[in-house]
């Protein structure tokens, strides 16, 4: 693990893969927890974790590089089922990336688990990872204006949920009606950072 | 209904409703928001009477205009500006009362950028996750005002402030920025970092509330390829593929895959949200704390 500066009071912990950050992620909340840890925003994102608002970021630098770290995050947190209608519009063009038949492709998204690796783009939109490497798929050539709420979509190794109407480059392949992000609810986004998802198939799809 | 209410006459070019902002949910997505100039919302809060979390309008370049159905104390501060009340000049800077069904004008700043109001009770919208402030970049918080649009207020928490006036600096002719370097500076050329602290930018028109952007020389990348999306805080300056750094203020993404190559301290965000396009501006280096 790398602990890089940022201004001040915070630390950017790089780590080497996606799932050690997931790790990392679950230790530094267990801190928090615990009492430990006193900052105002832990961040996590593809290979890092950020921490923001640090009152001493140069010792707990010395800290972190120096502990053992899991290699792979612990599977204590809930499963989220998320109900899908496979009828986005670029279904098909993620079938032929994959080289497989739609209802194939169906079969292997919804086959997959996924984890909530980090939210971002906009409140309450989670990047899960989960799906084999081979699966990456582009993002579209050109975005769209308007994606709408409950958009399930792909782009390189990720899948997200479009919490609501918005411009976007992802590849739909479905749509759900669960509610991503509503701010009157604690937490106001259903997909948190660490949380496990499945993707459940509605009607013939 | 109440007539503890602001009715929105002339918007002006942004008004907003700020307070502090919504901090501790950037792991959601959530900006953190928040006025940008803090301290002289914290001022006009004081001068009212109202506690510092209270909600204020900030205003851009050109003012607004305003009639509150009751009577109400209001400070106007941040970027100096006219001020009046029922046509009459009134005080910047300073607690003024204005009557029931009487309009107070905030003319259009005569330096820096953005203007704050405070009115006694403060600015009572619905907060969502804490916090009152519009968010211009995730759309949280009430929509920027618009004419004709009714704010309530809430009930004065105490008497305003007994002073005539008090101190604000002056909007600056040069933006002095310091800067530490990092987190990504290793993705930049010893040319870059050079030119980044030695050379001359001016602020750019396209600034907003996400970040104020530069005009200048272009910063050069020692390696191509993208940088996995990670977190990113206050005062980042982050440089897009055109080379020219963006310094990230209050409604900036939570998460970035462009490098940050410098993060400015956070006491001078307040003067870079009162920097005009075509302000002059350094980047001086400094060691971390």
């Amino acid at each position: 693990m790398r602990a890089l500066p940022v201004g001040d009071d915070a630390l950017l912990l790089e780590v080497s893969s996606g799932e050690e950050a997931q790790a990392l992620h679950a230790v530094l909340l267990r801190r928090r927890a615990e009492g430990a840890l006193t900052v105002r925003e832990i961040v996590p994102a593809a290979r890092t974790v950020l921490l923001d608002g640090l009152a001493d970021p140069d010792r707990w630098a010395a800290e972190l590089t120096a502990s053992r770290i899991p290699r792979v995050p612990s599977r204590a947190r809930e499963l989220i089922e998320l109900p899908v209608r496979y009828d986005g519009p670029d279904l098909a063009v993620v079938a032929r990336h994959w080289g497989v038949t739609e209802r194939e492709a169906v079969r292997i998204h919804a086959g997959s688990e996924f984890t909530v690796a980090f939210c971002g783009f906009a409140p309450g939109f989670g990047y899960l990872t989960g799906l084999p490497e081979r699966y990456a798929v582009p993002r579209r050539a050109t975005p769209r204006t308007a994606v709408p709420a409950g958009a399930v979509a792909l782009a390189g190794p990720y899948t997200g949920v479009y919490p609501r109407t918005s411009p976007g480059g992802w590849q739909l392949i479905g749509t759900t009606d669960a509610v991503l992000w509503d701010h009157t609810r604690t937490p106001a986004a259903l997909l948190t950072p660490g949380a496990r998802v499945r993707f459940v198939p509605l009607g013939d799809t | 209904m109440s007539d503890r209410v602001l009715v929105v006459v002339r918007s002006g070019a942004l008004t907003t409703v700020q307070d502090r902002g919504r901090p501790g949910y950037a792991h959601l997505g959530v900006p953190r928001s928040g006025a940008l100039d803090p301290p002289a919302a914290g001022l006009v809060n004081r001068l009212v009477g109202n506690p510092p979390d209270a909600a204020v309008l900030e205003t851009t370049l050109s003012g607004c205009a305003l009639r509150p159905r009751s009577t109400v104390t209001v400070a106007v501060g941040g970027a100096p500006s006219p001020v009046s009340v029922g046509g009459r000049p009134a005080a910047w800077g300073a607690p003024v009362v204005v009557p029931a069904g009487e309009l107070l004008e905030v003319g259009a700043a005569t330096a820096g950028v953005r203007g704050y109001v405070a009115v006694s009770g403060g600015i009572a919208v619905e907060p969502v996750l804490g916090s009152r402030a519009t968010d211009l970049l995730s759309g949280l918080g009430p929509a920027p005002l618009t004419n004709g649009t009714v704010l309530p207020l809430g009930i004065p928490a105490g008497p305003p402030a007994r002073v005539d006036g008090a101190p604000q600096p002056a909007p600056p002719a040069e933006l002095v920025l310091r800067v530490t370097l990092g987190p990504r500076d290793d993705w930049f050329t010893a040319g870059a970092v050079r030119d980044l602290t030695r050379r001359a930018y001016r602020v750019s028109s396209a600034s907003n509330r996400i970040g104020l952007r530069t005009e200048g020389p272009a910063l050069e990348r020692a390696r191509s390829g993208e940088l996995p999306s990670e977190g990113m805080v206050l005062g980042a300056v982050q440089v897009p593929p055109d080379g020219r750094p963006v310094v990230f203020l209050a409604d900036h993404p939570t998460t970035g895959g462009y490098p940050v190559i410098a993060v400015v301290r956070a006491a001078d965000l307040p003067a870079a949200a009162q920097a005009p396009p075509g302000t002059p501006v350094r980047f001086v280096p400094v060691r971390r704390r």
